[in-house]
C-alpha cells in the first residue's frame, strides 16, 4: 500500500485498482459478520478454496469474506456476483454442489435459495427477496461488496473520496453541508449532527476531540457492530470529515468489549489508514492532521451516556457528571469534544460525496436519510433492516420482517432499547421517524426494534428492562438506584400475584419522581417501557393484580403445567423432569405433581404430542 | 468442597504488561485492566496493586473502577465460561429457562464458578447475534437456537472435556 500525499495519489492509485476490477467479474461472498460466523460461515472459506482449486477455477473467480449482509436469520449467507444470488443457510457440504452446479456449471441451486415461508416462491436475486426489496440501503451499501480488511476494496468503490472534497471544500462549507443535510444523531437522541459540531467547532480551545461512540449498549441492537464490522473505513473516513469540519486533531472510538470481531477489524482498519497516510500528519497533502485511539469498554451500559464515557476514556469509574458544562464546551481531558455514534460517522461520506440536497430527499422533511434497525425477537426475518425514515413500523414487521412465526398473533414491537418504549398494534401505521415515535411514547434510540407475539407477557418484558437498567444504573442518583429498584420489586409483585390497583398507583407515582429527578438519560428515561406498558397494556397488568392470571402464559407464579389426554406415555417429560415432578408409566397417561414442579417449563419443551398444557 | 486457592501470580508477567503502557497514564487504566484480564483471565490483587503503582493512582481508584464494569472478574475463573446471552431478543425467545437450567445443572449461580474450577456461569446483557437466541456461549463459540432439550448434551460434553 503506498502512502497517499495528495489527492491525485489517490486518484491515481484508486483508478489502478479499479482498472483491475471489472463489474462483471466473478466473485463468491461469504458473509462473515458475528451472525453468519456463529452459524458456522467461517468453515465455507476454506472448502470453497479447495473445490475452486478442484474445478481449476481458482484465480478465475475471486473469493471474498465481506461484512455482515443483515439477513441473519437465513446465515451463513453465499452471494455468487456478477449474478447477486444468494445462497441462504449454506454448509460445508453444500460447497461443492455450489461449486460445480453454478459456479462451473452456470445452474442455479435450487434448494438453497432462499423460498418464502408463506408462499413457498423461491427468490433467486437477493435485491429480490422481499426482505431486502423493500430496504433502502445506503450505510450498509457496501457490505456485502468489500472485504472489510481490505483497504483496496473500500477505495475501488469510491473510499476517502469524500474525505479529498471535504478538503478541497474548507471547513465551514463541509459544515454548512451537513446542517443543511438534516443529519441527525443515530445513538438515541437525534440530536442535529451539524449543530452539534457547530458549537465544538466555535469553543475556544485549539485541541479538540471527537469520539465515535460504538458502546451499543441496547440488548437487541446490532447495527454499528455490523458498519463496523462489514466497512470500518467508512467510519473512519466519517470521522476525518467531521474532525476536518470541527478542527480537532485527536479521535477515539469506545468500542463495546463484547464485540471482539469489531474490535479486530477497526484496529486493522486503522493500521491500514495510517499505513496510507489517511491518518497522521498532512493528510492528503492538506496540512490537516488526525490520529485515533481504540478504547474498550468495560462492559457498563451507562458508558453509552456522553459524559460516562468521557470517563470511562480517563479511566475512571463511568459515572456521569452534571451538565453544563456541556462536553462540548469541557469533555474528554478538559477539551472541548464532540461525540457521535457509529452510524451517524458513517453518514457524513455519503453527505459530502452525493450533496445535502441529495441526502434530504430521502426520508422526511425533519428526519433525513435512512435508519437502520435491528429486527429481533418474534419475526420472521431477523436481521439488520435499512429503510428510509418516515416508513411504517408494519411496512418494517410485515413487509420486510416477513410476519410473526408460527402463525402467531403480533403484540407489540419494543424500539428504543431499555430507554423506548412498546408499541401496540393499533400503532403499527405510524411514521417511523424521531419525532413521531417519542410522540407515540416510545423512541428512536440506536435502532432495536424487538418484535413481541401474544406468548409475549408485557409485565414480564417491562420486568425484564427493570431489572437490567436496576443493575446498570450507575448508583449516582438515589432516585434512579433507588428508584429502579423499587419499581423492580413493584413489577415483581404484579408478576408474583401479590399486586393491586394500588400497586398500580404507586408505580406511576414513582416513574413520575424517577423522570424527573435523575441526573442522567439513564435514569430518566428508564421509565419509559414501565409508562408505555402502562399506557398500552393496561388490561394485561389488571388481569395479573384483579385476577392473578398471566394471558401470556408467562410468569411462573401464576401458572400451573398440567398434562392432557393427548399423552402417548413416551416417558420423556418424566426422564426429563429435573424435580421428577412427573409419573406415570410406559403408554399410560402421565401426571404433574404440582408440590414438586418448579414450572421450568422442560416438559412443554420436550413433549412432540403437545400434551403439556399451561394456564 | 472448599473453592481451590488461587494460583500465584507470574510478577514478571504482570510487569510486562504494564510496561506496554506508559506509567503515570492514569487514563490507560481500563485498558491495562483489559490486558491483563486477557492473560489471567482475571485480574489478581497482586497485579491491580502493581497497576496501581505503574500508573500512579491509588488502589482504591484501582479497586473502584476493576468491581465497576461487569467486563471484568476478581476471582479465578472456570477452564471452560458458560455464558447465556440475556439480550432482550433471547430473553422473549426463552433465554431465562436456559439460564434456570443452567444453574440447576451446574449448581451454580449466575456470575460463579464451580468449586472444582471447571466451569464459570455468566451471562451478558446482548452480543448483537440476535438472529440466533437464545444463544448459549461457551469458550467464546457461539451456540444459537438453543434448546432446554438440546443444552445437558452441550452441557455434558464442556464438563468432559474438564475432566480430561
Amino acid at each position: 500500500m503506498p502512502r497517499f500525499s495528495s489527492e491525485k495519489d489517490l486518484e491515481s492509485y484508486r483508478h489502478k485498482v479499479a482498472a483491475g476490477r471489472a463489474p462483471d467479474r466473478r466473485a463468491v461472498a461469504v458473509c462473515a459478520g458475528t451472525g453468519c460466523k456463529a452459524f458456522g460461515s467461517a468453515k465455507l472459506l476454506p472448502v470453497f478454496e479447495a473445490e475452486l482449486a478442484k474445478a481449476s477455477l481458482k484465480g478465475k473467480i475471486e473469493l471474498r469474506a465481506t461484512g455482515c449482509h443483515g439477513f441473519c436469520e437465513r446465515g451463513p449467507l453465499v452471494l455468487i456476483f456478477p449474478a447477486g444470488r444468494l445462497y441462504t443457510k449454506v454448509k460445508p457440504e453444500d460447497v461443492p454442489e455450489i461449486v460445480r452446479e453454478d459456479l462451473a456449471g452456470g445452474r442455479v441451486v435450487e434448494r438453497l435459495l432462499y423460498r418464502d415461508p408463506v408462499s413457498g416462491k423461491a427468490y433467486e436475486k437477493e435485491e429480490d427477496i422481499p426482505f431486502y426489496m423493500h430496504q433502502q440501503r445506503l450505510v450498509l451499501k457496501n457490505n456485502g461488496l468489500l472485504d472489510p480488511a481490505s483497504l483496496d476494496d473500500y477505495l475501488a468503490l469510491g473510499g476517502y473520496r469524500a474525505l479529498a472534497k471535504a478538503f478541497a471544500m474548507g471547513p465551514e462549507k463541509v459544515l454548512e453541508e451537513v446542517k443543511k443535510s438534516g443529519l441527525r444523531g443515530r445513538g438515541g437522541a437525534g440530536f442535529w449532527t451539524g449543530r452539534k459540531w457547530e458549537i465544538c467547532r466555535a469553543a475556544p480551545g485549539p485541541d479538540k476531540v471527537i469520539i465515535c461512540n460504538a458502546d451499543e449498549g441496547d440488548p437487541g441492537a446490532f447495527m454499528d457492530r455490523s458498519v463496523i464490522e462489514g466497512n470500518p473505513h467508512s467510519v473512519l473516513e466519517g470521522m476525518l470529515i467531521g474532525a476536518f469540519a470541527i478542527g480537532a486533531s485527536t479521535g477515539c472510538v469506545y468500542i463495546r468489549q463484547e464485540y471482539p470481531l469489531a474490535v479486530e477489524r477497526l484496529g486493522r482498519a486503522v493500521a491500514a489508514a495510517r499505513e496510507a497516510g489517511l491518518l497522521g500528519e498532512n493528510i492528503l497533502g492538506s496540512g490537516f492532521a488526525f490520529d485515533l485511539r481504540i478504547y474498550r469498554g468495560g462492559g457498563a451500559f451507562v458508558c453509552g451516556e456522553e459524559s460516562a464515557m468521557i470517563a470511562s476514556i480517563e479511566g475512571r469509574r463511568g459515572v456521569p457528571r452534571r451538565r453544563p458544562p456541556y462536553p462540548a464546551q469541557s469533555g474528554l481531558w478538559g477539551r472541548p469534544t464532540n461525540i457521535n455514534n457509529v452510524e451517524t460517522w458513517a453518514n457524513v461520506p455519503w453527505i459530502i460525496d452525493r450533496g445535502a440536497d441529495w441526502y434530504r430527499a430521502i426520508g422526511t422533511e425533519k428526519s433525513t436519510g435512512t435508519k437502520i434497525f435491528s429486527l429481533v425477537g418474534k419475526v420472521n426475518n431477523t436481521g439488520l433492516v435499512e429503510v428510509p425514515m418516515g416508513i411504517s413500523l408494519r411496512q418494517i414487521v410485515f413487509d420486510i420482517g416477513g410476519g410473526i412465526p408460527g402463525g402467531k398473533k403480533f403484540k407489540a414491537v419494543q424500539t428504543g432499547g431499555p430507554s423506548g418504549g412498546c408499541l401496540p398494534a393499533s400503532k403499527l401505521d405510524i411514521p417511523v421517524d424521531f419525532d413521531t415515535l417519542v410522540r407515540e411514547g416510545a423512541m428512536m434510540g440506536s435502532g432495536g426494534m424487538i418484535v413481541m407475539d401474544e406468548s409475549t407477557c408485557m409485565v414480564d418484558v417491562a420486568r425484564y428492562f427493570l431489572n437490567f437498567l436496576k443493575f446498570e444504573s450507575c448508583g449516582n442518583c438515589t432516585s434512579c438506584r433507588d428508584g429502579l429498584y423499587q419499581l423492580h420489586r413493584l413489577f415483581t409483585d404484579i408478576a408474583e400475584g401479590r399486586g393491586s390497583e394500588h400497586t398500580l398507583e404507586l408505580v406511576e407515582e414513582l416513574a413520575r419522581t424517577v423522570k424527573a429527578t435523575s441526573l442522567c438519560a439513564l435514569g430518566s428515561t428508564a421509565v419509559n417501557p414501565v409508562e408505555s406498558t402502562l399506557k398500552y397494556f393496561r388490561e394485561e397488568i389488571l388481569a395479573h393484580v384483579r385476577d392473578r392470571r398471566c394471558p401470556a402464559k408467562v410468569c411462573k407464579a401464576l401458572i400451573t403445567y398440567t398434562i392432557n389426554d393427548k399423552c402417548n406415555g413416551c416417558t420423556l417429560c418424566a426422564k426429563r423432569c429435573p424435580q421428577q415432578a412427573i409419573t406415570g408409566t410406559v403408554k399410560k397417561l402421565h401426571v404433574i405433581d404440582q408440590k414438586k414442579c418448579i414450572k421450568c417449563g422442560i416438559c412443554l419443551d420436550v413433549c412432540k404430542q403437545d400434551a403439556v398444557w399451561v394456564e | 468442597m472448599t473453592p481451590a486457592a488461587a494460583p500465584a501470580v507470574d510478577t514478571a508477567k504482570v510487569k510486562e504488561i504494564l510496561s506496554r503502557h506508559p506509567a503515570g497514564d492514569a487514563g490507560a487504566l481500563v485498558n491495562v485492566l483489559h490486558d491483563l484480564q486477557a492473560e489471567f483471565r482475571y485480574l489478581p490483587e497482586e497485579a491491580l496493586k502493581l497497576a496501581a503503582e505503574h500508573l500512579q493512582i491509588s488502589q482504591a481508584q484501582v479497586f473502584g473502577v476493576a468491581t465497576f464494569y461487569e467486563g471484568f472478574h476478581l476471582k479465578p475463573r472456570g477452564k471452560h465460561v458458560c455464558t447465556v446471552c440475556m439480550g432482550t431478543a433471547c430473553h422473549v425467545r426463552g433465554a431465562p429457562k436456559l439460564l434456570d437450567q443452567l444453574e440447576r445443572d451446574l449448581k451454580v449461580r449466575a456470575g460463579g464458578t464451580t468449586p472444582d474450577l471447571s466451569v464459570t456461569l455468566e451471562t451478558v446483557n446482548c452480543v448483537g447475534a440476535c438472529a440466533l437466541g437464545p444463544l448459549l456461549i461457551v469458550d467464546g463459540e457461539y451456540h444459537g437456537n438453543m434448546t432446554t432439550g438440546r443444552l445437558p448434551k452441550l452441557v455434558d460434553s464442556v464438563l468432559k472435556e474438564g475432566k480430561s
